[in-house]
């Protein structure tokens, strides 16, 4: 199959006008005729069902969590990206455009990117219309902040819960399309299968996670919204359910998977303290802000970090990065602070931690603050006090949970971080609809793979998932389903919808049936560490080679020695864990062999063989400009697949932040 | 700070499903590092009972970072445990020490019924927000955000009212199980905007007719919620809730829709 990612024909800058103005569209009294299942309510499902309601479409909409609200998009702390310009220091459409694309290191569309630049604007209108209480200044008019990658300030946020404030109005907007009956939700399910008819998606096979009951749903189209699969390396920052389920089982039925191997490592999170971590904790991008990344310049200092002075201090970011200092794009940070603790300046107990300190900070705020008040002749101590004050009001929701995890005191001490899987660039291959190249199968926010490339700038993530939630999927949805306006209901006792059903029935089964001897939870850790030592911040064929060995054996463990307890038709938290788990030992293995194939560095890609003299991400475009989209071909069995990526507007350079 | 380890004696609900009668169960459980979260320590003992090849203790919990709202836990008598302004996911080990008992319960309300063990089910709150917690705006309808300008302290005191995570800890630790500190967060979320202010006398009149529905409890200023609530939401809220409620069923201008 040749994949076509149906790009609009024309300049870059009227691709989508145009693509609205001719799109076809579904009349009223056919739009409440016309069913879709939405799964997922994080920001791209909720604002995707909460909108598609409100035009009328019949959505039912399934997440695995008790209530929409708590889908892990409420995590998100930093802010949302707009192209608003609101600061007057030279944003535009175009340089939010250029700024994404060069920080996804030349590795994803430009039409994509174009489109998502250029919505980003009507995502913060449509927000504060629904009573998002974004920051503002005295003025009463929204504030912005910086955020890495990017020379501008065009970050919009809310402290350090943007995501959840935003997540709440998609949230709130959905609940108002529930009670109106348009949409239909089904908390604690968990979707199992896709159904296929006559090579369409047709609906899917969902778990009452409560009963434990499989449960059959038409749609006309099923959207995928279901987030991104760090949970692969058992530690990330993700939710504890977060899962690649959904988008595993459409890659089964078809569905290729776009850049697999693309992972996000956030530099800025909370240490491994010990082998009982079930999580990592992220601490925002916005930190580096004002927040300086340091080591002592001594090789295995033990002093603590008040103790080491100004000049024997390393702050290697400002040093490498003059023009970006602490504010480089997050895969650069990420890698930078492994090579300082790779080469033995390393903080903390376990020597995997650099620190990011705020005492500087804290001092200029304060003096800032004396110098508002008019005081004079004030001492260190009372400035320090101001400036804590300001810092708080900045960052205070972010410094507590510090304080909580670790039980430091990040006004007085530096705190300590390190790079931590966060996000995943790869999803689902999709084209200019969102749709995969299954037909009737859509895949929303970070379940795709596209608009980031290899690297996702800060802020981008909330802006993509609503971008294609509130304004991509109404118009490129009814552009398809305009053709299926004939097509009536179809009835859940047809062959497929019962054929997919006993699937599904079989492989509990199984599962259940195994008893062996080893948790679930054993098998995740045993699959994280594989993953993150061989698959991780830096991969090299010969680690790639072993993982995929070690990843097969794995496998057949799991399916011989899993030890799940309880029963299949009860509420059996250890039973979805197992699912999941299973699709994650077969989507690692993917990763493994995406990560292989690209004999390049880009972006949250690091390929040790492929780097510059002085480390830096040394990109194969003449061999690897392209998306690598990988089709299932039974067990272990994936066929490449490739969309060359042309640039049209933009040239491709080495991505330089010096 | 020091790091210790400790052995503890766990005293937890156990209830297989809503019909079944529960009980408490004891459980022991060694070498816990003072470095874990309170979830870390639950689940090595469900790592424990899983070994043992018996049933883990079921609970909710997802984002591990006291935001999502998931996770509850009623812990020596306390919701979320003894730590102020934070979610059970996010209290530490190092508050115990060797020789410990604890107590664990969960939400205890009829607008929350037990699904098993420490699960409950708090869709009454997903519905008391289709009555009314929403600003009715459809996708593509919104002018320009700047076109409006929002006094600073007034858009501070809405984000403080929004920051709830519905979690539920308000409800469970009022003795009359009202849901009003809920209510009252969303109810002043959107009155506190100039945005919510259309719908505002019919959005509080509608929520509070659905919180009654749910079977919550009556409000007698008791103040446990204030007190217990993860994020700190205040109790002038429910003050604001009450104002707006009499203004609304007053002015005679509310609807039922």
């Amino acid at each position: 199959m040749t994949l076509n990612s149906k790009i609009p024909a024309g300049p870059l800058e009227t691709k989508w006008e145009k693509y609205k103005s001719t799109c076809k569209l579904v009349n009223p009294a056919n739009k409440r005729q016309l069913e879709v299942i939405v799964i997922g309510t994080g920001l791209a499902g909720a604002s995707a069902a909460a909108s598609l309601g409100e035009m009328g479409y019949k959505v039912k909409a399934f997440c695995f969590q008790d209530s929409p609200r708590r889908a892990h998009s409420i995590a998100a702390q930093g802010g949302i990206n707009a192209a608003k310009n609101y600061q007057n220091d030279g944003d535009s459409t175009y340089r939010l455009f250029y700024d994404t694309i060069k920080g996804g290191d030349y590795r994803s569309r430009e039409g994509n990117v174009y489109r998502l630049a250029s919505v980003s604007s009507n995502i913060i209108d449509q927000c504060v219309a629904q009573g998002v209480p974004f920051a503002r200044e005295y003025g009463g008019l929204l504030s912005n902040r910086s955020f890495g990658g990017t020379q501008v300030q065009r970050t919009f946020y809310a402290a350090g819960q943007t995501g959840q404030q935003l997540l709440i109005g998609a949230y709130q907007a959905l609940e108002r399309q529930i009670a109106l009956g348009n949409v239909k939700m089904y908390s604690r399910h968990e979707m199992l299968e896709i159904v296929m008819i006559d090579g369409k998606a047709r609906g899917i096979i969902a778990r009452d996670l409560v009963s434990g009951k499989l449960e059959r749903h038409f749609g006309h189209a099923v959207l995928l919204c279901s987030g991104g699969y760090g949970n692969v390396f058992y530690l990330s920052t993700n939710a504890m359910g977060s899962n690649v389920t959904a988008i595993w089982k459409a890659h089964k039925q078809g569905a290729y998977f776009g850049n697999p191997c693309y992972t996000q490592i956030h530099p800025t999170c909370i240490p491994v303290s010990g082998d009982h971590q079930s999580k990592l904790t992220l601490m925002s991008e916005s930190l580096r802000n004002d927040g300086r990344i340091w080591v002592p310049k001594e090789k295995g200092d033990t002093r603590k970090p008040n103790e080491i002075p100004e000049e024997e201090r390393d702050y290697y970011l400002e040093r490498r990065y003059p023009a970006f200092g602490n504010l480089v794009p997050r895969d650069v940070a990420s890698r930078a602070a492994k090579e300082r603790c790779d080469a033995g300046y390393g903080v903390g107990s376990s020597k995997q931690a650099v620190y990011l300190d705020f005492a500087s900070a804290i001092m200029r705020y304060g003096k800032v603050e004396a110098g508002k008040k008019g005081v004079e002749n004030v001492d260190d101590a009372t400035i320090k006090q101001m400036g804590d004050e300001v810092v708080k009001e900045k960052y205070g929701n972010l410094f507590e949970m510090y304080e909580k995890i670790t039980g430091e005191d990040p006004y007085k001490v530096p705190m300590r971080i390190y790079p931590a899987v966060h996000y995943t660039m790869g999803g689902l291959w999709v084209d200019y609809e969102l749709m995969t190249n299954v037909p009737g199968l859509y895949s929303l926010g970070e379940a795709n793979f596209s608009d980031h490339g290899a690297n996702r700038l800060g802020a981008s993530a909330l802006m993509q998932g609503l971008a294609d939630g509130y304004f991509v999927i109404p118009y490129t949805l009814g552009n398809n389903l305009a053709d299926d306006i004939r097509t009536k209901a179809i009835p859940t006792d047809h062959p497929a919808f019962m054929a997919a059903e006993k699937e599904v029935s079989d492989r509990i089964n199984r599962l259940m049936n195994i008893k062996g001897k080893e948790s679930v939870e054993s098998f995740h850790k045993r699959l994280g560490k594989i993953m993150w030592d061989k698959c991780g911040m830096a991969r090299n064929a010969k680690g790639l080679q072993e993982a995929i060995e070690e990843i097969k054996a794995l496998r057949k463990e799991f399916w011989s020695n899993v030890f799940i307890p309880g029963d299949i038709n009860e509420y059996n938290p250890e039973l979805d864990k197992a699912g999941r788990v299973a699709d994650f030992i077969e989507l690692g293995e993917l990763m493994c062999v995406d990560a292989l194939h690209r004999n390049e560095s880009c972006g949250g890609h690091f390929r040790e063989e492929y780097q510059t003299e002085d480390g830096e991400a040394l990109r194969q475009d003449d061999q690897y400009m392209y998306v690598a989209a990988w089709e299932y071909k039974g067990d272990s069995n994936f066929e490449l697949h490739k969309e060359e990526l042309n640039y049209e507007v933009v040239h491709p350079s080495q991505r330089s932040y010096k | 700070m020091e790091h210790y380890n400790m052995n503890l004696t766990l005293k937890v609900w156990k209830q297989k499903n809503k019909n079944e009668k529960g009980r408490f169960e004891t459980f022991n459980v060694k070498n816990i590092s003072s470095e874990m979260s309170f979830l870390e320590m639950f689940d090595v003992l469900n790592e424990q009972l899983v070994a043992e090849g018996k049933e883990p203790i079921a609970f909710d919990h997802d984002c591990r970072e006291g935001i999502c709202g998931m996770c509850s836990m009623y812990i020596n008598g306390r919701a979320h445990g003894p730590w102020h302004h934070t979610t059970t996911c996010q209290l530490h080990m190092r508050e115990y020490k060797d020789g410990d008992t604890i107590v664990v319960e969960p939400w205890r309300a009829n607008a929350f019924p037990v699904i098993k063990d420490l699960v409950v089910d708090r869709t009454s709150f997903d519905r008391i927000i289709q009555a009314g917690g929403y600003i009715s705006v459809n996708t593509g309808n919104a002018v320009d955000a700047n076109a409006l300008p929002i006094d600073k302290q007034r858009a501070d005191e809405s984000f403080a009212a929004a920051t709830c995570i519905g979690c539920g800890a308000c409800v469970a630790a009022c003795p009359n199980a009202s849901a009003m500190l809920f209510v009252s967060a969303k109810v002043s979320h959107l009155a506190l905007l100039p945005q919510g202010e259309p719908e505002r006398k019919m959005r509080v009149v509608n929520m509070i007719e659905q919180m009654d529905k749910e079977g919550f409890g009556s409000c007698t200023n008791i103040g446990a919620c204030e007190a217990e609530c993860p994020k700190g939401i205040s109790l002038e809220n429910i003050a604001r809730l009450n104002r707006e409620y009499i203004g609304a069923t007053f002015s005679g201008s509310a609807q039922h829709e």
